[in-house]
């Protein structure tokens, strides 16, 4: 049982490999013959290995059957031995590399040989704390080590030789284990610091596609911040006035958003796709006043396709004339004696509706040109796209207030309004005062006219709450850039005023200029790509080559379907140079006039469809494979009920549109599959969270934080308010709560986290005092509200019924939970503890706190085994469709937060989690007395709207009475905001506030809107 | 982009003559009835204006000979609106006006216009119209006013036909016609009525365009439409209704510096709703690329 659990792991893992492999293998054998031999060197590996275990034929089966089968041989317990030895095995992997690292120093270069190490470190890492033998713990080993090799596959595209390197290492690293693997384990515990310092230099492999269709690959470190990236490019492409430009990429709604250079790249994407494109972000209202000829020349390229794609319109006459200026600045003069001129333009696209006549008119007009340097050209080029109305004119989907479509229009001077081709309105950014969004409406504030007396306020609706907040940001960066001498510094998170911070970072137009000004180089020298693909591609087109392999190496199975129509359109036209670029760039990146439309009706599927979207160091493949295995079992239990509504088809696809079946399937789901399958997705996805630090953190987060200060009067600090009786059953309401509320959310597309910011920008000088007011979410509140005032037990039986559908342990929990003795609950508690020390560290590194405050935790859970006073009590709960969890944490306050690494049930991206922070009970004062109720005040303070303070005043037995305070505070917002900071904040300013009171109970509850990242 | 330049170079000047049935059309009921017009006098005044434009600025002059079938013909801006090397045939709300169309397509395409057709592109179930006189081509921008002949699908057919610039749409109140209220009076400068129903126009044009204009507003509604011309001289040429139709504008005009000030009367046309500009097509033959 015990090598057989094992191995399998093994053989997954090889199998996965070697499947990543072909991929490599199929641009590798191109020209390298090394690696085809380290390629034989590893199948002959896997092979020992097969022999050694034989479990051949297991390496040829699906992933997921294999999954599945471990799970369903082996009952928990039992499983529990092999995956310990897995994980030394996979312990040594990584303890082994150390020593063998040193080695081969000399065939292996120390960067890779790291970071295929931290691969193995990290995955290591969990592996040991995994082995407090609990069963989430175990079961992320699983999928640990069945993600393990995705993760590779990224690090290794990088080159045939690292990989070769790696396998090697791999190799024998596995073969140590298999011999001893205590080893490994032991040095494991020794020093999780040093893996984690280490797990940060992970490099990634970034491809970035240029303005010229040519792919730009370069590695990044894992946490790199999306600067780091940006500046790479520009060294890579000599830019120096860089402002104007940025990196943008495909979100998993096809939509087209600029990565944020003040942040981790990894966080942003939240896919294994780590694909970029470079293009112009600010388009300046007047290029000549750029300083150097290769920014305009980027800025034409960037245009060109403009042109090209219809992004922007232009007349026939137009169209032609920019084309001839382009022929001018890619092949020069006009050749009279050439043969046939149209030739050569034909190969080139000028304009979405390019035909014979266009291209007459072109030749006609590249005549004229004669004698024109490319500089030259590209200026007139300029010159005449800059007039276009639409030049620079980001567009959004958007609809009026009486529904109707329109388009909002984001540029230099303002938000244009757009329908159909009309423009309807426009509101200059001098005349804007405020930009916010909340939900999917997106609100600008106007100063009021000579006539007017009082501002106004215009409201629009986007598609959903992500389109609204991307117009936002796009709005906030274009004013900051056109409008600002510099950017303004983002807003402390204030309490009452938190939400996006978001702001823009890089340097203003003005600043820029003045920049530029300074640039002090001889112009560079740059080559024209396209115009020598030109001549390639008439060599017979070589080029077409280069594009398949790229995309080959892509790697990324996501982005096959891509590519390969791209290889296709650069086949249709195998001489076409201009074109390539053009049209590999529309096959990657969908034009973003267009792809609102696609999105449309998104949020409804973006909220309940599933996605292993968490996993991103897994492979699509993986993942769909991972999706198949729960749609079999799905299947196979829902050929017994009789035919429920939703179609297995459309769970698959993950596209359901409704999101009430899905809900549905996957609870029966569930509850049919509770060993076995349910496991290996709440595996999974927990793993992946803890791989992925960013995900949980990521963009949408809608958080809830209650702070409860209770305080009595008299004795303050002294005598803890709250009874247990009280706390029991408050817990239990919140839990019913969330419960509830993550039914709403995956039912209806309504309660869509509600994120929202504003922005005002104040033009009148030169620095802006924009502020970011945070509303109050009403529909939370009133959930919390009701939660917490009326303590709901009708609720909970619903939320037992869905206890069987989670795991064992959150089961345990709730059950305890349901209980109203608080000290079950606490019991119940500390039987979760080893999970919660299980997940802790893990969800520590997600958190991306400071090593040293790992650390600590690492200290932390210790101690919690020791029981010490600073006990941390953790349960989590479970309901089938949206991660709820519920973490109480006695005599802990904000400053020590535990954050639990939230079991996924594939299905939803709603995350909610919750977080009690409680006071030690210091005595039993407060215990059993429920006290009178005197006075029970609720202000909500809507201006800022995140607070709601309740003060009720008891009597107590003595006599006494007793003041508690609730406060619940809304921290909404994104990415943008540190959540843990604005919540300790929050209370420190809660406990300033009342210093005679103490803070007895921090609920906190986070709503995570998981990375959506379906297609 | 191709077709930017500075309002105001025309070349060529295309008229229609004022037919014997001028006055009677059918369905102008609004005016027609209680204005008696003179026909001789309005012949008149349109060969006062065709040479004025012939001799004084200096155009190309086209004249269509009238047809007495299509009593409106000689509101000949309204068929078509052209900018740069393309015309665009519009639709006139008026069904017995749509037939004004060929004889200026047939001019049109042999000045070597791309000519389009908003009917062809439309079919009669678009319901798109638009007349000339609803826009205003301020040499950055074309301003439609929705009226009671133009409507926005017309508008839109306009925005997809000159898709180098931007069209923004403005209401235009009181029955009137964007170009009754007002017009170019140089490349910059927009002429306008003082009345409450042009200040409401202009307000929501200087809300919707991204450049700065000169406004000259006129107290007169007849006065503000006005026709400027830069000549092939280079000199600027505003042809202006005369004094003694718009006694308290005439001071107005003499703000414009250098100018060549041409007071046109167009009394007879004006009591069915038309005025000077309504009487001619400007095009430029001439191009600049940038």
């Amino acid at each position: 049982m015990t090598t057989e659990a094992g191995s399998e792991t093994e053989v997954k893992e090889k199998a996965e490999e070697s499947a990543a492999e072909t991929d490599q293998s199929e641009k590798a054998s191109e020209g390298a013959q090394e690696v085809t031999d380290a390629e034989g060197e590893d199948k002959e590996k896997e092979k020992e290995k097969d022999g050694k275990e034989g479990k051949g034929i297991a390496r040829y089966l699906p992933t997921w059957l294999k999954k599945q089968k471990s799970q369903s041989q082996t009952s928990p317990t039992k499983e529990e031995p092999p995956k310990e030895e897995s994980n030394s095995k996979d312990t040594q992997e990584e303890d082994g590399p150390v020593p063998e690292v040193n080695g081969h120093a000399e065939e292996v270069e120390e960067k890779e040989a790291v970071k295929s190490d931290e691969v193995k470190e990290q995955e290591a890492e969990s592996h040991s704390t995994a082995s407090a033998d609990t069963e989430p713990a175990k079961e992320e080993k699983v999928q640990e080590s069945a993600e393990k090799s995705p993760e590779e596959t990224v690090v290794t595209e990088e080159g045939e030789g690292v990989e070769e390197e790696k396998k090697e290492q791999e190799g024998e690293g596995e073969k140590e284990g298999e011999e001893g693997g205590e080893e490994g384990h032991t040095s494991i515990f020794q020093s999780p610091l040093r893996l984690v310092r280490k797990s940060k230099m992970k490099l990634v492999v970034c491809r970035v596609t240029l303005l010229d269709g040519t792919d730009f690959t370069c590695e990044v470190e894992k946490r790199a911040k999306g600067q780091f990236l940006f500046f790479k490019v520009c060294e890579h492409l000599n830019l120096m006035e860089k402002d104007y430009f940025g990196l943008s990429y495909i979100d998993s709604h096809e939509q087209k958003v600029w990565l944020d250079p003040t942040k981790e790249i990894k966080r942003q994407i939240r896919s294994n796709n780590w694909q970029f494109s470079f293009n112009v972000k600010f388009y300046p209202p007047d290029p000549s006043l750029l300083t150097e000829d290769i920014t305009r020349y980027l800025l034409c390229l960037q245009l060109r396709e403009d042109v090209a794609s219809g992004r922007l319109p232009c007349s026939f006459v137009t169209h032609a004339l920019l084309g001839s200026y382009t022929l001018q600045a890619e092949v020069g003069d006009y050749e009279p004696d050439q043969p046939r001129p149209l030739d050569n333009v034909g190969q080139l696209t000028f304009a979405p509706n390019q035909n014979r006549e266009m291209e007459e008119k072109i030749v006609e007009l590249h005549k004229s040109h004669r004698g024109m340097t490319p500089a030259q050209a590209d200026v007139q080029f300029l010159e005449n796209a800059k007039k276009l109305s639409m030049y620079g004119v980001d567009l959004h989907h958007a609809k009026d207030s009486e529904g109707v479509d329109i388009m909002l229009g984001v540029c230099a001077n303002g938000l244009l309004v757009y329908k159909d081709r009309l423009r309807i309105n426009r509101f200059a950014w001098p005349k804007i005062l405020k930009i916010s969004y909340k939900r999917n409406n997106f609100y600008i504030k106007i100063r009021p006219g000579e006539t007017e007396q009082f501002e106004s306020t215009v409201g629009f609706k986007l598609q959903n709450h992500r389109s609204a907040k991307r117009l936002w940001k796009v709005c906030v960066e274009n004013h900051s850039f056109f409008r600002l001498n510099a950017p303004e510094p983002p807003t402390k998170a204030r309490f009452l005023t938190l939400g996006s911070k978001f702001r823009y970072s890089g340097r203003t137009q003005a600043q820029s200029r003045v920049a530029s000004s300074l640039i002090d180089r001889p112009a560079p020298c740059f080559e024209r790509t396209s115009s020598k693909r030109i001549s390639r591609s008439l060599d017979g087109a070589p080029m077409i080559r280069i594009t398949e392999a790229t995309s080959e190496n892509g790697g990324d199975p996501h982005l096959e379907l891509h590519s390969d129509s791209k290889v296709m359109e650069v086949d249709l036209s195998p001489g076409d140079a201009e074109a390539t670029p053009t049209q590999s760039l529309e096959a990657s990146e969908p034009a973003p006039s267009q792809s609102p439309n696609r999105v449309h009706g998104d949020n409804i599927y973006v909220r309940h469809s599933n996605l292993m979207l968490e996993d991103h160091d897994k492979t699509q493949d993986e993942v769909l494979k991972h999706q198949a295995s729960i749609s079999q079992l799905k299947r196979s239990f829902m050929e017994a009920p009789p035919p429920s509504p939703p179609q297995p088809n459309q769970w698959e696809k993950r596209l359901t549109s409704s999101p009430a079946p899905t809900i549905r399937i996957q609870q029966q789901q569930q509850v049919e599959s509770a060993p076995q399958a349910e496991d290996a997705p709440v595996a999974e996805n927990e793993i992946s969270d803890t791989k992925e630090p960013a995900k949980t953190a990521e963009v949408e987060i809608e958080e809830t934080v209650v702070v409860q200060e209770v305080s009595i009067a008299p004795k303050p600090g002294l005598v803890t308010v709250t009874s247990p009786q009280e706390v029991t059953v408050e817990k239990e309401v919140v839990v019913t709560v969330e419960t509830k509320e993550a039914k709403q959310e995956s039912v209806s597309s309504e309660s869509e986290s509600e994120e929202e910011a504003e922005y005002q920008p104040n033009v009148s000088v030169s620095i802006c005092h924009t502020q970011i007011l945070e509303e109050e979410e009403e529909e939370e509140e009133e959930e919390e509200k009701k939660g917490v005032s009326v303590p709901d037990a009708p609720s909970l039986p619903a939320e037992v019924e869905e206890e069987p559908e989670q795991k064992n342990n959150a089961e345990e929990e709730i059950q305890a939970k349901s209980n109203d003795d608080p000290i079950t609950t606490q019991a119940t508690n500390g039987h979760s503890l080893p999970e919660d020390s299980a997940v802790a560290p893990e969800e520590e590194e997600e958190e991306e706190e400071e090593e040293q405050e790992e650390q600590l935790k690492m200290n932390g859970v210790a101690s919690v085994v020791e029981a010490e006073p600073r006990l941390q009590v953790i349960c989590c709960s479970e309901p089938p469709v949206v991660k709820t969890e519920m973490v109480t944490i006695s005599d802990t306050f904000a400053a020590q937060k535990t954050e639990i690494a939230t079991k996924e049930v594939p299905i939803v991206h709603t995350e909610t989690k919750t977080i009690t922070y409680e006071a030690a009970q210091l005595d039993g004062n407060g215990d059993g007395e429920p006290g009178v109720l005197m006075t029970a005040q609720t202000i909500t303070s809507e201006s800022l709207c995140t607070t709601t303070t309740t003060h009720i005043t008891k009597t107590l037995k003595g006599g006494l009475s007793e003041t508690r305070i609730e406060k619940r505070i809304v921290i909404t917002g994104d990415c943008d905001i540190d959540h843990d900071q604005a919540l300790a904040q929050a209370i420190k300013e809660a406990k300033e506030q009342h210093p005679d009171m103490s803070v007895t109970r921090v609920v906190v509850h986070k709503e995570t809107e998981l990375a959506e990242e379906e297609d | 982009m191709a077709n930017m330049c500075p309002y105001g170079r025309f070349t060529h000047a295309v008229v229609r003559g004022i037919p014997e049935s001028f006055g009677k059309a059918g369905g102008d009921s609004r005016k027609n009835g209680e204005t008696s017009v003179d026909l001789a006098k309005a012949q008149r005044q349109f060969g006062c204006l065709t040479g004025a434009l012939r001799q004084k600025v200096g155009l190309q002059l086209i004249e269509i000979p009238s047809d007495p079938e299509l009593p409106e013909s000689w509101r000949i801006e309204d068929v078509a609106v052209i900018q740069g090397d393309t015309a665009l045939i519009t639709r006139p709300f008026k069904q017995q006006r749509r037939s004004e169309a060929e004889a200026v397509r047939k001019v049109v395409s042999e000045l070597n216009l791309t000519v389009v057709e908003m009917g062809a592109e439309e079919g009669d179930s678009g319901g798109a119209t638009l007349e000339g006189s609803d826009v205003l081509f301020t040499g950055r921008e074309f301003f439609v006013g929705i009226s009671s002949h133009t409507n926005h699908r017309g508008a839109e057919v306009l925005a997809d036909t000159f898709r180098d610039f931007a069209v923004s749409t403005v209401p235009v109140c009181g029955g009137a016609r964007l170009r009754n209220i007002c017009s170019m009076g140089g490349p910059n400068t927009i002429i306008i009525s003082n009345s409450d129903g042009a200040k409401k126009t202009l307000r929501m044009m200087e809300q919707l365009t991204d450049h700065h204009y000169e406004v000259l507003t006129v107290p007169e509604d007849s006065a503000a439409n006005c026709i400027y011309i830069k000549g092939p001289s280079k000199h600027d040429f505003l042809l202006h209704r005369p004094a003694e139709e718009c006694p308290d504008s005439a001071s107005a005009f003499q703000k414009l510096q250098d100018y060549t000030l041409l007071p046109t009367a167009c009394s007879e046309a004006s009591k069915l709703g038309a005025s000077l500009s309504s009487l001619c097509l400007l095009i430029n033959r001439k191009h600049t690329y940038f």
